[in-house]
């Protein structure tokens, strides 16, 4: 392609534009995470040796030392037998769970944008679904799914459905007018308007419904799990067996492991934003 | 130039705008603009002087009088840029041709056109977010060159910028428009713009918007940017905000 237009060129501007952004960290990137993870540590034992004894009179085992938590669960092989199949039986759930949050959360979302009585007579129930306690639904839930794992796919997509809806939603109906004038002055169709306006423009949203959800998953098959007991152990009926039975050490390693599947699905769903919208999404933020 | 005299490219018929919490917009306002004019539209803030592309584009319909429009190809560009930010300049470019259902090839070729034209040559493959005001107009511009329209419809395109690249950007409008020969309807706040790129001014009143003054501005086309500094369109600056004052009150 050659320069029609030479004239043009000289305006071209590099100093008018905007420089790449560019991806140089500060050491502080470094060394703040590291000081609060230290920090954490430190708290953890100082609360495990003194704290709980000195300040609230209590018995310090209630908070078993970071060594030993690691030691008993992790390095136990039998502990971490245990342990790791049941990251595998809440992981795979939550999953699933949030799989199917996305797809019906995602449709919700995309008929409510279609005209505002619709949206009007979904919302409430939606609204009042994320407020209900889950215990509550127990005994019909279970007589409909069954006490084991499905039920507990169930409880995932409930507590997960609600932020995607939302930031779905919010994303759809946030289009700027004067976009949606570009489209309407070419006459174009409610599908064109949605899949080439409307569901770009809010992918930015949507992921971050997703990053939401995807937490509130893992929370949705820990608490699953402690509802509908049977069938193969998961992190939460493990938490809940170390409880009863004042295995302190690995109830700490089952937590662990729920944060960290919780860490996990964000830094995930993270670098999936980044994948999709992160070539051209400018949050105010800029991030290195 | 195209044939000025010929059968009006837009023409306005006492066209008449309230809205429907009341405001009235727009009255009884009639005027054409015929192929190969630059016709720009100058009035205070707020007087409808959007409306009235809104109008002529059918984004809005009038509620009196009538507007005819020759060629449904119309080119429009917003005060805003509204390029989507999650297509590359040329996948902007190419998006009114993609919605009119041009095939693949052609809209390729097309945008490159448009492109070069604009002088955006080396940004196809940046996101908005990574060009300048100006750019951003330049892409929004070549957007609307793509689908080649016999009339232009312009709201402050340039109103953002700062004055060098809006002067900059006002040359490269024209000689698009002595290129191409579309007729434009062109909106601004500023007299000197107006009197810039115009072969007429029209000046409108304060709310609801009337036409109150009329100004051929006789330069001829291509303008050299020196024109800004002629005694003579001093002078013809000079009337247009005087008219401009009077609209006001």
């Amino acid at each position: 392609m050659t320069a029609t237009v030479p004239a043009v060129q000289d305006v071209l501007v590099p100093d008018d534009a905007p420089r790449a952004a560019k991806k140089q960290r500060h050491w502080s990137d470094y060394v703040a995470p590291v000081i609060g993870f230290g920090g954490f540590i430190g708290f953890w034992y100082f609360m495990a040796y003194w704290g709980l004894k000195h300040i609230w009179g209590k018995p310090g085992f209630l908070i078993t030392a970071p060594h030993r938590v690691i030691n008993e669960s992790f390095i136990d092989g039998k502990s971490r037998k245990a342990l790791l199949s049941g990251l595998y039986w809440t992981a795979r759930v939550s999953v699933i769970g949030l799989l199917i949050a996305i797809v019906i959360g995602m449709t919700l979302a995309i008929i409510m944008s279609q005209a505002r009585w619709l949206e009007r007579s979904i919302w409430p129930y939606l609204v009042a679904m994320q407020a209900i306690p889950i215990l509550a639904l127990v005994p019909i839930i279970g007589s409909i799914f069954g006490f084991e794992i499905p039920s507990r796919i169930f409880v995932c997509v409930l507590i997960a459905l609600f932020p995607i809806v939302s930031n779905t939603l919010f994303g759809l109906l946030s289009a700027e007018r004067g976009q949606h004038d570009l489209f309407t002055l070419h006459h174009v169709s409610r599908w064109t308007r949605l899949t080439k306006l409307q569901l770009p423009n809010a992918m930015p949203t949507i992921f971050t419904g997703f990053r939401i959800a995807a937490g509130l998953s893992v929370i949705g098959a820990i608490v699953g799990e402690i509802f509908f007991k049977r069938g193969d152990k998961g992190v939460g009926i493990l938490l809940d067996s170390y409880r009863s039975r004042a295995q302190f050490p690995q109830m700490y390693g089952a937590l662990i492991l729920a944060a960290a599947l919780g860490i996990a699905v964000f830094i995930i769903f993270g670098w999936l934003n980044n994948l999709v919208v992160g070539r051209w999404y400018e949050s105010t933020r800029k991030s290195g | 130039m195209g044939d000025v005299g010929a059968a009006p490219a837009l023409r306005f018929d006492n066209v008449s705008m309230v809205f429907p919490d009341g405001t009235h917009a727009l009255r009884e306002s009639t005027f054409d603009v015929r192929a190969g004019e630059f016709v720009t539209v100058v009035g205070p803030s707020g007087c409808g002087k959007s409306t009235l592309l809104r109008i002529a584009s059918g984004l809005t319909k009038e509620t009196g009088g009538s507007v005819h429009v020759d060629d449904p190809n119309v080119g429009y560009v917003f005060q805003d840029a509204t390029l989507l930010q999650w297509r590359t300049v040329e996948k902007n470019i190419e998006l009114f041709a993609e919605l009119e259902g041009v095939d693949k090839a052609e809209r390729a070729r097309r945008a490159a056109e448009n492109i070069a034209l604009v002088g955006l040559n080396g940004f196809e493959k940046k996101y908005p977010k990574q060009l300048s005001g100006g750019m951003k107009m330049r892409c929004s511009l070549a957007r609307s060159l793509v689908m080649d329209p016999k009339i232009f419809l312009f709201d402050e395109p340039f109103g953002a910028l700062d004055e060098i690249t809006r002067e900059k950007l006002n040359d490269e409008l024209l000689s698009l428009f002595q290129r191409k020969g579309f007729a434009s309807l062109f909106i601004t706040h500023s007299i000197y713009e107006a009197v810039f790129l115009s072969t007429r001014v029209l000046v409108m009143s304060a709310r609801p918007g009337r036409i109150v003054g009329d100004f051929k501005i006789p330069f001829a086309y291509p303008r050299s940017p020196e024109l800004r500094f002629e005694p003579e369109f001093a002078e013809l600056s000079g009337q247009v905000s005087h008219a401009l004052r009077g609209a006001h009150t």
